[in-house]
């Protein structure tokens, strides 16, 4: 086992940092500044930024707040949303972000995992799903954002994207996106059984409980986190404490 | 007093990240591409992710190698991170075998597919790891030396170094009881496999120690 690492997860829209529910009804939190500071001097392992109407615009624009954030926060920082071509991965890498998620562009054309790997290594290829549950132990992967159906089953996905060379996945659970009704344990399940690179678990944190289950049961290997930590129902050290406090091996900050 | 660092641009790998992280503790930093501006670096950093093969493909393309090795042979600080620190070697044999810039003798090689206990792991290791000493006194003379124990730091990679001589190994880390290599040094020429410029205040700290100050 690695070390399970704490991801705050941050929705953009413009300039705003923003929250929604099932990955909708998004509402404006703040500055991703002021929040980003916060998450590094708390302790974050990493930063997520998902740029969340870019695939709608056809490209992503959080250039400007990662070169920005990139001045003060010395930890991993990985972008998402709208990301098309090995040029778009080139350019936001310029900015000062070390990995990228893609998801929309590489439903439509797989082969761009392979690309995006081989030019900047696996470690900075991260599949992006975003998983709506369709049966019992069935998901569908969902694009843009979780509003459009792209056909694929999230496990045959997963499985194929893991033979194009990603190093490793994002997994949101729509159904569970800001709810704070816990993770989608057998989705994470599912995922972590069929792909040998490490899994980021998203969606559904509400306490520390849900953390536990997901990386006991899930054997997650990362957690994203959004809702608990911006809306400070929870301090990023105070999750950190408690994790540990539960007996799962989190970094000493 | 500013210290002067070059940072070694060969078309891969996120510089800005580790220019970032070096103003940050107070250093000048220029980027240089050719080999003239390279002879000129007092502190030489030679970044990189990616393949081995890539890495050394882009700086013999530049012309950069000889001049690297050139600061290297002279005596002068050099820092190599990840893939950096790998190229510092003799050889890789990721893809293939390929030849390093063999400043410090050894092979660059898998990190071992099972833990200690035979049961495969996850591969890359992504994440942060508590680095220990090689040996005891190992840090001693190095910029680790003021490493706070239990401190963790940031690593991604699939392939580690196996240095020739022993000694020349300081830092290590332990994956399922597997032994793994953080960072190597000989002489002035120091490797990090991790990425300081992504382990926060440890991370810069250690920079801070690489400029002496």
């Amino acid at each position: 086992m690695t070390r399970v690492r704490i991801i705050p997860r941050l929705d953009i829209k413009g300039p705003n940092l923003i929250k929604g529910i099932h990955l909708e009804g998004l509402r404006v939190i703040g500055d991703p500044q002021v929040f980003s500071s916060r998450y590094y001097e708390g302790g974050a392992d990493e930063l997520l930024y998902v740029d969340v109407v870019a695939s709608l615009y056809g490209r992503n624009s959080l250039h400007e707040t990662i070169r920005q954030v990139a001045d003060n926060v010395f930890v991993p920082m990985t972008v998402a949303g709208g990301i098309r071509s090995v040029d778009d991965v080139r350019q936001i890498l310029r900015s000062g972000a070390d990995k990228v998620a893609v998801n929309t562009a590489a439903v439509q054309r797989p082969e761009l995992l392979r690309e995006i790997a081989e030019t900047f290594g696996s470690q900075c290829m991260v599949l992006s799903v975003e998983a709506k549950q369709v049966a019992s132990g069935r998901w569908e992967a969902y694009t843009d954002n979780g509003r459009e159906r792209s056909g694929r089953e999230v496990v045959e996905w997963v499985k194929q994207a893991t033979s194009l060379g990603i190093g490793e996945v994002l997994l949101t659970s729509v159904d569970r996106e800001g709810t704070r009704k816990g993770f989608d344990i057998e989705l994470v399940q599912a995922v972590e059984t069929a792909t040998n690179v490490p899994v980021i678990a998203s969606g559904g944190m509400g306490t520390i409980e849900h953390l536990e289950e997901v990386v006991r049961v899930g054997k997650a290997d990362a957690i994203a986190m959004a809702d608990i930590l911006h809306y400070d129902r929870m301090s990023l050290p105070d999750v950190r404490l408690a994790a540990t406090a539960a007996g799962m091996d989190i970094r000493r900050a | 007093m500013s210290k002067f660092v070059t940072i070694v641009d060969y078309g891969i790998g996120n510089i800005l990240s580790v220019r970032r992280a070096l103003e940050h503790v107070g250093a000048e930093v220029a980027l240089a591409d050719d080999a003239a501006v390279i002879a000129r670096a007092d502190y030489l950093v030679l970044p990189g992710v990616g393949a081995f093969r890539d890495g050394m493909e882009g700086l013999v393309r530049q012309g950069a190698a000889e001049a690297v090795v050139a600061h290297a042979t002279a005596g002068k600080p050099m820092l190599g991170i990840c893939l950096g620190a790998q190229m510092l070697m003799s050889t890789g044999e990721e893809f293939g075998a390929h030849a390093g810039l063999d400043i410090i003798p050894g092979r660059v090689v898998q990190i071992p597919a099972t833990g200690a206990d035979g049961v495969p792991h996850k591969l890359p290791y992504v994440g942060w790891a508590d680095i220990a000493e090689a040996r005891p006194g190992s840090f001693a003379g190095t910029p680790l030396a003021t490493f706070a124990a239990g401190s963790a730091v940031y690593l991604v990679h699939s392939f580690h170094i196996e240095p020739a001589r022993d000694e020349d190994r300081i830092a290590v880390y332990e994956y399922n009881g597997a032994t793994v290599t953080a960072a190597i040094r000989r002489d002035n020429v120091i490797g990090m496999q991790f990425h300081p410029e992504k382990s926060g205040p440890v991370g810069l700290h250690i920079l801070r120690s690489f400029l002496g100050s």
